[in-house]
């Protein structure tokens, strides 16, 4: 079996893996961080999001070979020193959450969007999370939890990082 | 003293919700995240034929592979499980958990795989052979009823689960039939519209997908078994039932669910099945559904056929109602199925006075999924068929469609009122709802610029739509498992409030809004309340969260219990005090003489004398700790109206929804903030059934749109931002007067978005169109042909 090596929110993970393991049972199983969410089998729903060199990637369409050497960013490693990302706490704030179920790859695909547009209209945000799918909330307010995150700015690191495209990567894994 | 902080009133509050902070940070535990040591998996081997006799199942290759327990076919499961039971008192089919000798549906279970990890079940799944004898598939509703092209069950002729059944004016309880009153309602009808439509089948896919673990414990002769489910306590005596253990052996939890929408109220032959083999190894198993099996495994909803006549007098005044319900139930009853569609035909008086209304219904089997419980589940069909017929009625009558509704409404002063249907409204003023979405909608402004834009050649149409839903299920009579809600309230011994209740949630925020009651009961901060829930080890009773009943049922029995234990702490308190328990006053963490809120005692304190109370107050107990079940006298009706304007691309069809104006009533409301996210998820199902959601079978049975690839759940791209509005009139069935809004959101959205394509249709002499809009459908009409 392949020899792995992933930095997971910082931590840096060696494992023995089956060639076809996929990325997300390998955050969920093998290192038990369950926060990322398995929704379908053919890549639609996005409940499995998480970034990936500080992208967001579908993590059920990845295998865990293809991600080793990279530096993965699950849910759990998304607050820093105790404090919540904006995104966590517009979620909160704006009520942008029911079950919960596709919180935390909405979450992270949001992410991803305030990187890239970080003064997003709302139309911007509405496409920049059609990969994600939530039955509960009919969006409306997931789109006020991204706004409430875009008004407030993402955290300074990850502003900065912004400018050079390595630093955001680093910076959206924790900066570790 | 120090002075006492004054704490606000939270009921009415947008309190932010107290499940969040777990659920962001990705550390809530849904069923797939929990573990236990030398737990199994499992896999179903299923049936990918819609119709067939099995003629073998050959199992030997999957045995032998690595890390493989067992594998079980349905004729082995048999022998340890019997079928499942049904909910409902109609006849029903037997249906084992795992199918024995014909399959009926795709996807119906033919064996089981124990393994020690999923890959290797899955693996083995794959490696089981089995070889079918085919049968015609039954897929064509009309053409099932008269037996063609097979019988699915053989006790059942005709595919008939449930025929013709009878209801509304001159129906007596023996079901005898007096068409008099309603023949007579037509033939003084100067207008009688006549349309069949289709309420068509959908897949409820909550994006957590359904699993079991179950843990049979040999020494302890206990079952622990977690399920996303919406209803523990159920879940419990059905486990318990099948595996012929007491209901005090079984211990049901619904951890974290990621969703429901009535599709995960069933207790289905994946628990059974895990529950039995668990006891029968005597180890820990879990399965998780995937996606694929989640479209063919869980059950599906609404596909009701509806044949709708509707009589009225040239004023616009409705005489009377025909509807000939045909429920296509697939291939088996579930726990609800047979009594969905009855829902159906005890709302079809909508908001309306209407004097004759004969409604029959019919369920039929096919080779599909079984139909059960999807948010609304009965009621949205009833509004679709009304609401249209309504619509249809406006047009001919050349009225508009806001008009002809209010000439109809049951007024407000007429409450209680007995529909024809046998269904109590307990509250309502329509006419309210109808005039504040008008207002919110600026209907008259909207009219003037969809006939602009038509003028201008662009397809543009507003469609409007009032509903009336039954909710708060219900009293017992209504609800075979009791339609009771249960709750215990316990002051700690330090003054903290921990409270049950039984209405299980998954998404609702129960958290929040029952500890935002009782910290307004008790007068403490929220900080302070727990609400526990979910766990039949921690709840001792309960019925579960569907049709809108957790706040109308279960906050009253929150209620109750907090009720019963504040009675008590004032005796406690009045011994401290020494003062009249009558009165006491409970505000800002403290219990004081009314007026003297310095001579108080804290809340900590009285708590504390309960547990250690040095001398004990006469006829008291120690302790703090009281349970309520409350039964409401009746369901709850909430309603509303909404309103909606729709374009359509001249050139390719394509719909795109402009404006959703929404005005519910759900009575006394707790948490806007948590009751608008309702709407707002209750609409956008409404809208993707309008618009982008149909499970579609094809001739041989197999379901087209299996995967999210072919069966489009909307998308943030799908919807405009949703305008809201209420009006607040309470239901005197509980002593909250709250009515329950967790489906109301897919009961106008549907037939107003189906209103508002018409009506952008309406130069192409179209007056009616069967959902959902397809792009293709509508590019037909403007191409000149018909729908």
């Amino acid at each position: 079996m392949p020899q792995i090596s992933i930095t997971v929110n910082g931590k840096v993970r060696k494992a023995r893996v089956e060639p076809r393991l996929l990325l997300v049972h390998f955050l969920r199983e093998q290192l038990l961080l369950t926060g990322t969410h398995v929704g379908c089998d053919t890549s639609q729903c996005g409940a499995c999001t998480v970034l990936i060199d500080g992208r967001s990637a579908k993590s059920c369409t990845i295998f865990a070979v293809q991600a080793s050497g990279s530096k993965v960013t699950t849910i759990e490693g998304l607050a820093t020193d105790g404090a919540l990302h904006p995104l966590q706490e517009g979620f909160w704030e704006e009520h942008g959450l029911q079950c919960g179920y596709c919180t935390p790859g909405m979450i992270l695909s949001a992410v991803n969007l305030l990187k890239d547009t970080p003064r997003p209209t709302e139309r911007q945000i509405r496409e920049g999370i059609a990969g994600n799918f939530c039955r509960c909330t009919g969006y409306q307010h997931i789109v006020n939890a991204i706004q409430h995150a875009a008004k407030k700015g993402l955290p300074k690191r990850a502003k900065r990082a912004r400018r050079t495209p390595k630093a955001a990567a680093s910076a959206a894994t924790g900066g570790r | 003293m120090a002075a006492i902080p004054v704490l606000p009133k939270l009921v009415g509050e947008r309190v932010k919700r107290r499940e969040d902070p777990r659920l962001i940070q990705g550390r809530a535990t849904y069923v797939d995240d929990i573990t236990i040591a030398g737990m199994k998996h499992l896999v179903f081997k299923r049936s990918d034929i819609a119709h067939g006799r099995i003629r073998s199942i050959d199992t030997t290759a999957a045995e032998a592979m690595d890390g493989v327990d067992a594998v079980f076919t349905g004729a082995e499961i048999a022998e340890f499980l019997p079928p499942m039971p049904i909910g409902t008192p109609f006849p029903s089919p037997p249906h084992h958990s795992v199918a024995v000798d014909v399959v009926r549906y795709v996807g119906d279970p033919v064996a089981v795989v124990v393994a020690r990890d999923r890959y290797a079940a899955k693996d083995a799944a794959d490696a089981i052979v089995v070889e079918y004898d085919a049968l015609p598939a039954v897929v064509d509703l009309e053409r099932a009823m008269t037996g063609q092209p097979a019988v699915i069950h053989a006790d059942f002729p005709n595919n008939l689960a449930v025929a013709l059944v009878p209801g509304g004016t001159g129906v007596d309880g023996a079901m005898n039939v007096d068409d008099t009153a309603v023949d007579k309602a037509f033939a003084e009808a100067d207008v009688v519209i006549s349309q069949r439509m289709m309420n068509h089948r959908l897949v409820p896919n909550a994006i957590e997908p359904r699993g079991v673990v179950a843990h049979y414990e040999p020494g302890k002769e206990s079952m622990t078994i977690w399920s996303s489910t919406q209803n523990p306590h159920i879940l419990r005596s059905m486990i318990a039932a099948l595996n012929g253990l007491g209901q005090h052996q079984v211990r049901a939890i619904a951890p974290e669910v990621g969703g429901g929408f009535g599709s995960k109220i069933n207790i289905y032959g994946e628990d059974y099945v895990a529950s039995a083999i668990s006891k029968r190894l005597g180890e820990p198993v879990k399965w998780i559904e995937e996606r694929s099996e989640a479209f063919v495994a869980t059950t599906h909803g609404r596909d009701i056929l509806g044949y709708v006549e509707l009589a009225a007098k040239q004023d616009g005044t409705v005489l009377g109602l025909r509807l000939r319900l045909i429920a296509d139930i697939g291939a088996y009853n579930m726990l609800l199925t047979a009594a969905i569609p009855t829902l159906t035909m005890l709302m079809v008086s909508g908001t309306y006075r209407i004097p004759a209304i004969r409604a029959t219904i019919t369920e039929v089997f096919t080779n599909k999924t079984p139909t059960d419980a999807y948010r609304g589940a009965g009621r949205p069909e009833a509004t679709y068929f009304v609401e249209r017929a309504m619509d249809m009625l406006a047009s001919k009558l050349n009225m508009d469609p806001a008009e002809l509704r209010r000439r109809n409404f049951i007024q407000p002063a007429e409450f209680p009122f007995a529909t024809q249907m046998g269904a109590v409204y307990d509250s309502g003023d329509y006419d309210k709802a109808l005039t504040a979405a008008l207002k919110l909608a600026d209907w008259d402004r909207l009219k003037a610029e969809r006939d602009a834009a038509k003028a201008e050649g662009r397809l543009v149409g507003l469609g409007l739509a009032m509903y009336v839903e039954v909710c708060g299920l219900g009293p017992s009579s209504s609800l075979p498992t009791g339609g009771w809600e249960h709750s215990q309230v316990t002051i700690e011994r330090d003054g903290r409030i921990s409270a049950t209740t039984g209405a299980s949630p998954h998404g609702q925020g129960n958290e929040t809004t029952f500890a935002q009651m009782l910290a307004d009961q008790f007068g403490v901060p929220i900080e302070h309340v727990t609400i526990l829930h979910g766990d039949t080890g921690v709840v001792k009773q309960g019925i579960g969260t569907f049709g809108s009943r957790s706040q109308a049922v279960g906050g009253a029995a929150l209620h109750m219990a907090g009720g019963k234990v504040k009675t008590k702490m004032a005796r406690f308190a009045a011994a401290m005090l020494e003062a009249h328990e009558d009165d006491l006053v409970f505000e800002n963490g403290t219990i004081a003489v009314k007026g003297a809120p310095a001579s108080g005692k804290s809340f900590a304190d009285v708590a504390a004398f309960a547990y250690v109370p040095v001398p004990l107050p006469a006829g008291l107990e120690p302790g703090l700790s009281e349970e309520a079940f409350f039964e409401p006298s009746n369901n709850t009706y909430p309603f509303g109206c909404h309103i909606s304007m729709l374009e359509i691309d001249r050139e390719t069809g394509e719909p795109t929804l402009l404006k959703l104006v929404a005005v519910d009533d759900a009575g006394n409301l707790i948490n806007p903030m948590i009751v608008e996210g309702q709407i707002h998820g209750g609409l956008a199902q409404g809208i993707g059934q309008a618009m982008v959601e149909e499970a579609v079978y094809g001739d041989d049975g197999q379901l087209l749109t299996g995967s999210f690839m072919d069966y489009a759940i909307p998308r943030a791209t799908d919807f405009p931002r949703f305008e809201l509005g209420a009006t607040v009139t309470p239901t005197p069935v509980n002593p909250l007067g709250a009515k329950g809004v967790g489906e109301a959101g897919t009961l106008g959205s549907t037939p107003c978005i189906v209103a508002a394509a018409v009506d952008a249709l309406s130069g192409f002499g179209v007056t009616h169109i069967d959902m959902m809009l397809r792009p293709e459908k509508l590019w037909r009409i403007i191409q000149g042909g018909q729908s």
